[in-house]
């Protein structure tokens, strides 16, 4: 059978490119971890609930959010992967080298759980309720990977 | 209160690539089979929901493109944007609502059409989260291992939803991938991301599923035995994952006490017949049954294992075999609801259940079940 021949439309270098606002909770949140390497959540002055990463509305309550509280920087792992397959990262659109870690931690003082790396260098402690402290980045750029991963300690 | 029924259903044959068929096309297909299902042509239809996401179709509006396929032209055509659950919710709404009389739903996707991590991955909050790269497959592996922490079901317990899914689907003519194997094959299938293997893992699919609901007054005037609508609902947790207990889903323990409330439904273990639930990873099988009231929390695996979710088990899950067996996604939920409108006019076929006349249908919309929609449908008004 002759082989077909794909015919394929590209867009070139063209990209639909979106600028999102942080928004003045973010830009308090990463500024603090940036030039302090402080990580601080919004309490809601109703059912105390603390969350990070901060945002304006405790949903469940319905009311806005102004009480900065500092957490962590120390947690607990709340639920984690070991991510294996190749995975195109979509801050580079490269494809990202595997294994790594991801999880949810539970930082002290927070009653949310923050999206972050975990390092999995001995993956036998890398466990539900394993203590871990962040890693930050040398330059602080202001935005997520300003934490560059968290990390287990014993 | 005013009923409804679904008085026609149509599918595609769910396919890893439909390089033949456009959206439109396969939009085509569904809706011809549903309207000669029930036995009407589209002129009897009043109104139409279309069921997509632009951001999977790739264009703005995608409503619009299927418009013409689905008979909208000259009537008032809405889209929802999430599962089919959803889409056929509003079109349920509509038909009770007196205005209209027989609403047409669809529900289409093409997950061959693009990447599906990235379409996930832009799921998550652009600020805090997404240039970390998680997408769907690795959010559900975490709340995997957050279920299973909690109740002691192992990842083999998980595997055995994918076995029984898959050889359902050996019985189910518009199945992706109808598979003979062991719970040794899934265990020895390649590790995605902890704890979740491939095969607990559903496929990236493609299909469009079309379904119509008529109010009461219209119910009986065409040919097919028409299918009540008893019970519905839907709930919704945050929509930061990290805000919610990973390990449970109230959303859904909300979303089926409503509909179970609204059908009449005292004790959902003796009067529910048969289940089809929305199964995108293995160990969600177990979770939803247990958050819906179908098992104890933690106590599903005991009762799979024990077959009673077979075919011919007290209470079939998934005799279609499930999104494991073909996931097209936004429709996904939309074939659930097809599958026991067949099961329950004893039209399923090979995949036929012996005792079936109330059923549930289940869609999810979000990350690990950010929002469930629960339906009970019978075979007697």
């Amino acid at each position: 059978m002759a082989e077909k021949e794909q015919l394929i439309i590209e867009s070139g270098d063209a990209a639909q490119p979106f600028k999102y606002a942080v928004g003045m909770h973010g830009s308090k949140f990463f500024t603090e971890t940036r030039d302090n390497m402080r990580l601080m959540g919004l309490k809601c002055p109703k059912c105390g609930k603390v969350y990070v990463p901060p945002r304006g509305v405790c949903g469940k309550c319905f009311v806005e959010m102004d009480d900065w509280v500092e957490v962590g920087p120390k947690g607990v792992i709340g639920t984690f992967t070991i991510l294996r397959f190749a995975f195109i990262d979509p801050e580079t659109g490269q494809q990202k080298p595997v294994p790594y870690g991801y999880g949810f931690i539970k930082l002290d003082g927070a009653d949310t759980l923050l999206q972050h790396y975990i390092d999995i260098k001995d993956e036998s402690k890398v466990k539900i309720g394993a203590r871990v402290e962040p890693v930050y980045a040398k330059e602080r750029k202001g935005n997520t990977r300003d934490i560059e991963y968290f990390r287990i300690i014993d | 209160m005013d009923r409804t029924a679904i008085i026609g259903v149509g599918m595609t044959n769910i396919e890893a690539e439909k390089r033949r068929e456009t959206f439109a096309d396969m939009a085509w297909e569904a809706v011809n089979k549903a309207l000669s299902d029930a036995g009407m042509t589209i002129a009897d239809i009043d109104n139409v929901v279309t069921t997509s996401s632009d951001f999977w179709d790739g264009r703005t509006i995608s409503l619009m493109a299927v418009g013409d396929v689905s008979g909208a032209a000259e009537k008032n055509v809405s889209c929802v944007e999430g599962d089919g659950t959803y889409g056929a919710f509003y079109a349920n709404a509509r038909a009770l609502s007196g205005s209209y009389k027989t609403t047409l739903v669809t529900g289409h996707s093409k997950g061959s059409q693009c990447v599906s991590s990235l379409i996930t991955n832009a799921a998550f909050d652009p600020i805090y989260e997404r240039a970390l790269g998680m997408d769907m497959v690795t959010a559900c592996a975490m709340q995997a291992n957050a279920y299973m922490n909690r109740t002691g079901v192992k990842p083999e317990d998980a595997a055995l939803v994918s076995v029984k899914n898959h050889g359902n689907a050996l019985k189910n003519p518009v199945a992706q991938l109808p598979m003979n194997i062991t719970v040794n094959d899934v265990m020895a299938s390649e590790m995605i991301a902890d704890p979740l293997r491939k095969l607990d893992c559903s496929p990236v699919s493609d299909g469009c599923c079309a379904v119509i609901i008529a109010h009461e007054s219209v119910a009986t005037k065409f040919r097919q035995k028409p299918v009540w609508i008893r019970g519905l609902s839907f709930c919704t947790d945050s929509f930061f994952f990290g805000d919610r207990d990973l390990a449970r889903s109230k959303a859904l323990t909300e979303a089926a006490k409503k509909a179970y409330a609204m059908a009449g439904i005292k004790d959902p273990r003796k009067e529910i017949d048969l289940v089809e639930l929305y199964d995108a990873f293995s160990y969600q099988e177990l979770l939803w049954l247990e958050e819906m009231g179908l098992a104890d929390y933690g106590k599903a695996a005991a009762r799979l294992k024990a077959g009673e979710f077979n075919l011919d088990g007290a209470l079939p899950v998934n005799p279609s075999g499930g999104l494991l067996s073909g996931h097209p996604v936004i429709a996904a939920g939309l074939y659930r609801i097809a599958e026991i409108v067949l099961q329950l006019r004893g039209d399923a076929g090979a995949h036929q259940v012996k005792k079936a006349k109330t059923g549930l249908a289940h869609g999810v919309n979000g990350l690990c079940g950010q929002s469930h929609c629960v339906w009970i449908l019978d075979k007697e008004k």
